[in-house]
């Protein structure tokens, strides 16, 4: 954007001075805008005309107000500085709106803004007209960006794919209510906070989006070509001895056919059985080798190599006659491969069903907890298998929602400061340490009351928004009713019409899409859920005649991490940190975490209780009762 | 009132004789027992330990024998013309009360206010 110091021309100028409306709505006659805004609406030129002393007044002021924005711009941290800035020292509220009017780069945001606009405007004590001009303002941006969910205002939406409020306005409840205390915050902070934010977005979406990695399948792929290579092989053997030296092998009949016979069904068994096992995409890459398949594999391997030598020594070098000995050798090979798959399945299948250990699994950001039973299991085959009950039992992991609010943590921060004059500070580290908590202990702070009336005020808020989230959602419900079949035809006078689901969400979308965003905004889901998701999940409740409550179900509770995963074959990537070796197995007192960017699963071992059971048999006919006697008996 | 197993029950006693009347074919002493090893103790009103499983007056009829001999409702019988009540059935009790053959009843009981009133002669009177 262009600083340049023209009275008005500048797209993110000062917010406070009014005089820059007019010339920026006129925008063909003037400097062409740096920055896409949008037109601003007939109503503005009822302000006042452009004053040239004014404007150089303002150009200064506009300098100013330039350096204090942050280069990296978030619609919302501007628009609202705008209007702390508009706020504080302003004489006419139009300019507080026409400000912000301009800052608003991605015209996505609106309702975002919107609702920010709807706690300045009860906060602020301007002149009823000048409330009116911004409201005017407001609707006629609203009309001509066509945008949605304005309350009732409008019904088309337009924008795909946005989380509903950026991540940004997680802050923003902070924010609206206590916009007093943060108009003096420096912006270096809010900044910085931002780009943190961005930056786990991008290294998560980046990760997300890595390309397939192929060692993922290269254990299945050995495996597969091993199992090939075995089943293979007794036909092999059968045939080999027919192609090569057909003539001198001795005619064996029915024995033959016999055991032809069996080995064609035990070959069928092994692969139906090992289809049904083993041909499975694999679920999780361990960062180790899987002992037991290994194993296998090695076995097998060993088994089916040991077999060839014994027939090249034995059968293809002398070029052995008696073809049913080889049937035989043929048809053994398959049943020890029947039995090695029987080991297969008894030690990746069966070992483990068993109960063992009871592991619990905390999570280490907000402590939501769980136990589980798991058998015999290594290391880090039990972070798999505990990983894939994560997704389902865990609710979401929530960045946004943190332990004490920022009143109370920034209080907490602010202790005494200590500062050593010194040179070398560091046999004194410790000690100036303890000095702070214990002078922080010492000092009476009133943190848990406010911590408490906090808390207490927050629940009071979540139960009003829901309860109006619940009744706009009953609402809205009743606009619609499911067309049957015979009444298509029925009423040719009054006809109604006829949509599909889509578009029936659509229409009842916009009466209960501000509530529905109040209410997300308030529990701190708005990053999960876009607009264009909760679009897809009404339109999926109403084709399948769901209620209002069953609509609501996803976002009253915050659901398992499962139900918010985007589909992609990419998968999540876990580092297991652990002290033993991963394949090891679980044992009494083991602790091993699962981290990710941002948290982590801590993860206790510790074995089931052994049970003694005893046993006392009662004899039916020995249940007798007699009646608590009092008698009394006269004399 | 209360009593340690193996223990020898002391107690402070009254001796009390009552007179049968004859009421028709009966002879009655005019009061009611309740108590009993077979009974529930820990409904008895009267006792001070509710394991207490003693037989205990618990009615008397007014102008009875009982009353005239100084019987009053709550006491603890201890032992009827020498056979020991502390440990018996109600229907002992009953038993030994109701003799035919006996028309003179004498009864050892023991109450409360027995005892406070020994405790309050022995405070007052240290030498006895």
């Amino acid at each position: 954007m262009g600083v340049s110091i023209h009275g008005g021309h500048r797209a993110p100028s000062a917010g406070s001075d009014p005089h820059h409306l007019s010339p920026r709505c006129d925008s063909p006659t003037h400097h062409p805008l740096p920055a896409p805004s949008p037109p601003c609406s007939p109503a503005s030129p009822l302000l006042l005309p452009p004053s040239s002393s004014a404007s150089k007044i303002d150009s200064l002021r506009s300098k100013v107000d330039l350096l204090k924005l942050p280069l990296a711009l978030s619609t919302k941290s501007i628009s609202e500085r705008k209007i702390q800035l508009g706020g504080a020292g302003e004489r006419r509220s139009a300019g507080g709106g026409g400000g912000a009017c301009t800052a608003r780069s991605p015209p996505t945001r609106d309702m975002d803004n919107e609702s920010q606009y709807s706690g300045y405007s009860y906060k602020s004590s301007h002149s009823r007209s000048s409330r009116k001009h911004r409201d005017r303002r407001e609707r006629h941006r609203s009309k001509s960006r066509d945008s949605s969910s304005r309350g009732d205002k409008s019904v088309t939406i337009q924008t795909p794919g946005e989380p509903l409020l950026d991540a940004e306005s997680t802050r923003g409840d902070d924010r609206d209510d206590n916009w007093g205390e943060t108009t003096t915050v420096v912006t270096g902070t809010s900044e910085h906070s931002i780009s943190n934010e961005d930056l786990t977005r991008v290294t998560k979406d980046l990760e997300e989006s890595t390309p397939l990695e192929c060692k993922r399948f290269i254990g299945p792929a050995l495996g597969g070509c091993l199992s090939f290579f075995a089943l293979i092989t007794p036909l092999a053997f059968l045939i080999l001895p027919q192609v090569l030296w057909r003539d001198a092998l001795k005619p064996c009949g029915t024995p033959c056919e016999g055991l032809y016979v069996s080995l064609a069904f035990k070959l069928l068994v092994l692969l139906i059985s090992s289809w049904a096992l083993f041909l499975r995409p694999p679920r999780a890459t361990l960062p180790r080798f899987f002992v037991f398949r290994c194993l296998l594999m090695v076995l097998v391997f060993l088994f089916v190599a040991s077999y060839w030598l014994f027939y090249g020594v034995r059968v293809l070098e002398p070029k052995e006659e008696d073809y049913q000995g080889i049937v035989e050798y043929a048809a053994s090979l398959v049943d020890a491969l029947l039995f090695i798959q029987y080991l297969a399945l008894v030690l990746l299948e069966v070992r483990h069903l068993q109960p063992a250990f009871c592991l619990k699994v905390v999570r280490s950001t907000d402590g939501a907890s769980k136990f589980y039973n798991v058998g015999h299991l290594s290391i880090q085959r039990a972070a798999v298998w505990v990983l894939d009950r994560y997704y389902n039992d865990f609710s979401v992991y929530n960045p946004a929602v943190v332990n004490l609010p920022k009143s109370i943590l920034s209080k907490k921060m602010t202790g005494f400061k200590v500062y050593s004059l010194d040179e070398n500070t560091t046999n004194n580290s410790t000690g100036q340490s303890r000095a702070m908590i214990a002078a922080a202990a010492r000092r009476r702070d009133n943190s848990h009351n406010e911590y408490y009336y906090e808390e207490a005020e927050m629940e009071r808020r979540i139960r009003k928004r829901k309860a109006r989230l619940v009744v706009a959602v009953e609402e809205a419900f009743t606009h619609i009713k499911r067309l049957h079949e015979d009444e298509a035809g029925a009423s040719p006078k009054h006809p109604r019409e006829v949509m599909d689901p889509r578009e029936a969400a659509q229409a009842i979308f916009a009466p209960m899409a501000r509530a529905m965003q109040k209410y997300l905004r308030t529990t701190r889901q708005q990053a999960f859920h876009s607009m264009e998701s909760i679009l897809t999940h009404l339109q999926f409740c109403i084709t399948h005649n769901m209620t209002p409550k069953a609509f609501l179900e996803r976002y009253l509770t915050p659901g398992p991490t499962m139900q918010y995963q985007q589909q992609s074959g990419r998968g999540r990537q876990w580092t297991l940190v652990s002290e033993e070796p991963v394949t090891s197995g679980l044992r009494q007192g083991l602790v091993f975490s699962l981290r990710r960017l941002d948290f982590s699963l801590v993860v206790t071992v510790t074995p089931l209780p052994f049970l003694r059971l005893g046993e006392e048999f009662i004899d039916p006919k020995s249940h007798k009762f007699v009646m608590r006697l009092q008698s009394e008996t006269s004399v | 009132m209360s009593f340690v197993p193996g223990q020898p029950v002391t107690a402070v006693v009254q001796r009390i004789e009552i007179q049968k009347l004859c009421q028709g074919e009966n002879l009655i002493l005019g009061f009611s027992i309740g108590g009993g090893i077979d009974q529930d103790p820990g409904q008895n009103p009267f006792s001070e330990d509710k394991s207490d499983k003693g037989i205990y007056v618990t009615r008397i009829t007014p102008g009875g024998p009982a009353e005239v001999a100084g019987l009053r409702i709550g006491d603890k019988i201890m032992q009827v013309n020498g056979w020991d009540m502390t440990m018996v059935t109600h229907d002992q009790a009953r038993k030994k009360l109701t003799k035919k053959r006996e028309d003179v009843v004498r009864l050892l009981i023991t109450r409360k206010s027995l005892e406070e009133a020994v405790k309050h002669s022995k405070g007052s009177h240290p030498r006895q």
